[in-house]
């Protein structure tokens, strides 16, 4: 069964789980599955996102509610939360360029190793990573990233699952769905199959487990 | 003029038609205000937009329309918007003509410190290594130094963004541009002198002969 409510699916996600999550500085992020995970008191997650938001906002609040034991994120400057809790040890962040990030996710989800990119050459962010040589220019290997469950916001899911974002709340979501081995969605609004136009769905019903049921 | 107000006017006069150029936050940002009469720009934001308009009026804002630090845009007829991958293959990709950023450091070949201090401050690199990488044109927009220190200096002590060169660097006193690895003074802010700009520099610059002023 593709729908399943609020409580159903967060119960479905256990402590210690990998979570891709969608939004870009809480813009397009799942709030609701957020709150929840919350609610329930999720530990130890690992959490695969472009920027920890805002305290009280977006994935903000898994940080806030000490659910993250390590995130993988381009920026966390937004939230002094998680420069205090990896300061002080509680919590690793590995910071990634968020084209790289986004590049590592989409290798994930599209079956591919890694990728080749020029950025972080030379940088701090070249630790740790193999350098290789194409065609006389350098490049770094960027690994592939996956999640145990994506969790992504649309404006519009059908109620088969198809997905459509909007404006600027599309960001990571269409890569993060892509990435996860149980992908769940919540949507402002629920239609009818049809609505959304074929040429219009951005994440394709085919690769989403679970519709989360609104209010 | 406020400092931060001549760097952005200055820097707008770098912008010509049809470019698409990606503002980072603080004075970059304001670089959108001094956009010269009849120059038509695009205006890329890293979250997924082209044709990033100004802040809205009140009431007319959506939630789901913002800029890189998740404030409120509008956005400007033509605009189009799309996923985090493919906004950072317009940067990699070489598509997006210019970046301006802000600088912590900016050293005597033109490398860029931007993203952190270590210890003190970590926000991340952001989107940062990725515009500097492979924006065509790079421009800083900062102020010439911070707590009397110059921010131009030898060799860059914080870490850097990369380690590609920056194309030109706009503070309150001067333009500097990057050449073959070279720092040279283009101009001085108006009735800023040589020795002025010279003294509040740490890095080696090349002085031309003559080093008009700034057409603002």
């Amino acid at each position: 069964m593709k729908r399943i409510s609020l409580e159903e699916a967060v119960a479905a996600i256990p402590d210690g789980a990998s979570l891709a999550v969608g939004g870009f500085v809480g813009v397009g992020t799942p709030e609701r599955l957020c709150d929840e995970l919350v609610r329930q008191g999720r530990r130890d997650l690992t959490l695969i996102t472009n920027d920890t938001a805002r305290p009280g906002m977006g994935v903000g609040k898994l940080i806030s509610a000490r659910c993250v034991r390590k995130v993988i994120t381009s920026h966390i400057g937004l939230n002094p939360e998680t420069q205090q809790q990896m300061h002080a040890g509680s919590l690793e962040v590995e910071l990634v360029p968020q084209g790289s990030l986004v590049e590592r996710i989409r290798c994930g989800g599209f079956g591919l190793g890694g990728v080749l990119t020029p950025t972080g050459l030379g940088t701090l962010a070249e630790e740790g990573k193999r350098r290789i040589e194409v065609e006389g220019k350098d490049y770094l290997l960027e690994t592939a990233l996956t999640a145990d469950f994506a969790l992504v916001h649309a404006m519009y899911a059908d109620y088969s699952g198809n997905l459509h974002y909007l404006l600027t709340a599309r960001n990571f979501n269409p890569i993060v769905a892509m990435a996860g081995s149980r992908v769940m969605a919540t949507a402002d609004h629920i239609v009818p199959v049809g609505v959304i136009s074929p040429d219009d769905v951005m994440t394709p019903a085919a690769v989403v487990d679970h519709i989360v049921a609104n209010h | 003029m406020n400092p931060q107000t001549l760097i952005a006017k200055r820097v707008a006069l770098e912008l010509q038609p049809g470019m698409l150029v990606n503002l980072g936050i603080g004075i970059p940002t304001q670089v959108a205000n001094h956009v010269p009469a009849g120059i038509d720009v695009f205006f890329q934001s890293e979250n997924g937009l082209i044709g990033t308009g100004p802040v809205p009026e009140p009431g007319f804002a959506h939630p789901k329309l913002t800029d890189a630090g998740g404030q409120a845009v509008s956005a400007l007829p033509g605009a189009c918007t799309f996923d985090s991958a493919f906004s950072f293959g317009l940067m990699r990709g070489g598509h997006v003509d210019m970046t301006v950023l802000g600088g912590l450091q900016v050293d005597g070949s033109g490398h860029l410190s931007n993203w952190m201090i270590p210890g003190k401050m970590v926000p991340g690199m952001g989107g940062a290594m990725d515009l500097v990488t492979g924006a065509k044109q790079v421009v800083v927009a900062m102020q010439h130094t911070v707590k009397g220190k110059p921010k131009i200096v030898s060799q860059c002590s914080l870490p850097l963004t990369s380690v590609r060169p920056v194309d030109l660097i706009v503070t309150e006193l001067a333009v500097i541009a990057v050449v073959a690895g070279r720092l040279r003074l283009q101009e001085v802010a108006p009735g800023v002198g040589v020795d002025a700009v010279l003294a509040a520099t740490e890095a080696v610059l090349e002085v031309p002969d003559h080093v008009p002023t700034m057409p603002i």
